[in-house]
């Protein structure tokens, strides 16, 4: 890389793992526990959250997904989990994550933590559970000792295949 | 046992007995009768670019296959090996130069003739396979403009007369390209639901529903801060989100028309000022430009000016022009229903328009879709709320006597925007295949008033 500015730190293969891992867990808890305002505030503001339709999918703009937000529709679409006439989580989903093989890494040009991690999410509601396994892409911000998330992508292993709706965040 | 009759008194004056949408009978008897007869939409030409490009889908029940030919035409054949039945094709799209069978190997040409099968001294002269048929084509096959239909029927109307007045909704669509061409572009992604696949013909007419079905993505997007970081996908999803929660007087001031055969669509709701591009819209600007210069300014005007939203070609099509969406109905039993969902490139326009109809495609008709969600939990409570005994009839009596006859053109009117006559006028057209009467001895429904 010929960039001007300092190259990034090297990553400490355990240290940073470990914690990184700990904000994935962090992330996937609120989730859970369905506090969808704590999770949107871990996003940036040019954050992006993703699950594509294609496997290897290049881009999100020239073809379909099963979600893109940027962080204008992140914002509405958790709001309307919170609204008391959301028929699709009438009565609402409780789901659990399981977040395993995680392998980070730091991109040279602009020093952000590209986490590579598999993710397993238990749905039930209405006496019905489903599973979500895929394989998630974070990009993480260093920030005040932690991480904001600039970047989530999940791609489903299902993703092509005939789902009914997904209501909630994976 | 469901005689003609007892078919019959499923569809009466303003009211559908609920057997239409959870009989396992009567969805056996549609996948014969209506899935079996009419013009289905496989998909579109564009899908199929180069000899031995094929796509799998389904007509009712049975698989089927779209392939192109080295003449440069498009064959629909059963996708059904003419010796013990396996499937030659198991993807849901590829490239081949011949099927081959994955049991015993027989294979057959991208028009379906059998070229060989293993050890062909096996057979005696007499019953040597090929002198059988291949992979059997379907009756019929026809192309309009790129869109590819067929037909299990080898007798019945033309597509043309099928489509009937509907026709103009697929010109509308490539009319808007520029060059005159549309092109599938940016996937094709299906969800499902566990209800009949009537309601969602039902619903893409219903102008009632998005206040009550998308309350809460409504009220989400009215909330939101339009100062909020957005690379444009926010800024389509939350316009269409506050779109759906227009005040009464706009939805009772549509346009609802239908015509024979079940089809019809909904117009004068959005249009190009509203919705799609304010007037110094500059990727707008830079369309009308190119409108302009490829039809000419009057030609041009007048193709923009058509404000048609969804049309609906009955059993299975729904689509809009504006931001060239199409969906496909897969009925696979009375309660469990696919939709195949595609987005069109309109060749020649900006690119900025077709990543504006993706971003559309997300948030509208997507499987995470904060509106259609909604829908599909609906159409699900539908099923579930059928199954109670009590009060065995739905009711389609909104606007019943008021339809008015809009002229000598084949269609009626709703006499007000929220006027259900599409409902009524899918069940004229359904219980007209199912029983095989005529329009006159069917329901009565339109024009009830003259």
């Amino acid at each position: 890389m010929t960039g001007s500015s300092a190259p990034a730190a090297a990553l400490d293969p355990a240290s940073d793992r470990a914690a990184v891992e700990a904000f994935l867990i962090h992330e996937a808890d609120l989730i859970d526990r369905r506090d969808f305002e704590a999770w949107l505030a871990l996003y940036t503001d040019d954050c992006r959250y993703w699950v594509p339709l294609e496997e290897d999918q290049a881009d999100p703009q020239h073809t379909v997904s099963l979600i893109y937000d940027d962080r204008k529709l992140l914002e509405t679409r958790v709001r309307r989990l919170g609204h008391p006439r959301i028929h699709a989580q009438a009565p609402p989903s409780r789901t659990v994550h399981i977040i395993a093989n995680v392998a980070v890494a730091r991109e040279p040009e602009d020093g952000l933590i590209v986490v590579h991690s598999n993710q397993t999410v238990a749905e039930y509601r209405q006496n019905r559970t489903r599973l979500f396994a895929g394989r998630c892409t974070h990009r993480l911000v260093p920030e005040n000792g932690g991480y904001r998330i600039a970047f989530k992508r999940i791609d489903l292993i299902d993703s092509e295949g005939e789902n009914r709706g997904i209501p909630i965040v994976l | 046992m469901w005689t003609t009759e007892r078919i019959a008194d499923l569809v009466q004056s303003g009211r559908v007995h609920r057997d239409a949408y959870t009989d396992p009978g009567i969805f056996d008897l549609e996948m014969e009768r209506i899935f079996g007869r009419a013009w289905l939409l496989l998909g579109h030409d564009s899908q199929v670019p180069r000899a031995g490009d094929f796509v799998t889908t389904q007509m009712g029940r049975q698989p089927v296959l779209m392939v192109r030919q080295r003449d440069g035409g498009v064959a629909v054949l059963f996708n059904r090996c003419a010796h013990r039945g396996s499937t030659v094709c198991s993807a849901a799209k590829g490239t081949v130069t011949q099927f081959v069978c994955p049991y015993h190997g027989w294979t057959y040409g991208l028009d379906g003739a059998l070229l060989a099968v293993p050890s062909p001294e096996g057979y005696a002269e007499e019953r040597s396979p090929q002198r059988r048929l291949g992979l059997a084509e379907v009756p019929r096959a026809e192309v309009y403009r790129g869109f590819v239909f067929a037909s299990l029927a080898a007798d019945g109307p033309s597509l043309r007369d099928f489509l009937g007045p509907l026709i103009s909704s697929f010109d509308d669509l490539v009319d808007r390209a520029p060059e005159g061409e549309v092109e599938v572009a940016g996937g094709v992604s299906r969800h499902a639901y566990d209800g009949n696949w009537k309601f969602v013909l039902e619903n893409h007419l219903d102008t009632i529903h998005p206040r009550y079905v998308h309350a809460s993505s409504i009220a989400a997007a009215n909330e939101q801060d339009d100062r909020s970081p957005t690379d444009g996908a926010g800024e389509v999803g939350v316009r269409q989100m506050r779109q759906n929660g227009a005040p009464n007087e706009l939805w009772e001031g549509i346009g609802l028309w239908v015509a024979g055969g079940g089809h019809g669509y909904m117009a004068d709701y959005h249009d190009d000022e509203k919705l799609v591009a304010a007037s110094d819209d500059p990727v707008h600007v830079e369309y009308q430009k190119r409108m302009e210069a490829a039809y000419g300014p009057e030609r041009a005007r007048e193709i923009l000016a058509v404000t048609r939203w969804n049309s609906i070609v009955f059993p299975n099509v729904s689509f809009m022009s504006q931001f060239g969406q199409l969906r496909i109905v897969r009925p696979l039993a009375a309660g469990r229903t696919v939709l195949d969902t595609y987005v069109f490139r309109l060749k020649g326009a900006p690119e900025a328009m077709f990543r504006r109809a993706v971003a559309f495609a997300n948030v509208v008709n997507g499987t995470g879709s904060p509106v259609l969600t909604d829908d599909l939990e609906v159409y699900e409570r539908l099923q579930t709320g059928l199954g109670a005994d009590g009060n065995e009839w739905v009711d389609t009596g909104r606007g019943f006597g008021r339809d008015v006859r809009d002229g000598d053109n084949g269609l009626d009117r709703g006499g007000t925007g929220t006027s259900e006559i599409a409902v009524r006028n899918q069940f004229r057209a359904w219980a007209e295949y199912m029983t095989g009467a005529g329009a006159a001895d069917a329901a009565d429904m339109a024009v009830a008033a003259e």
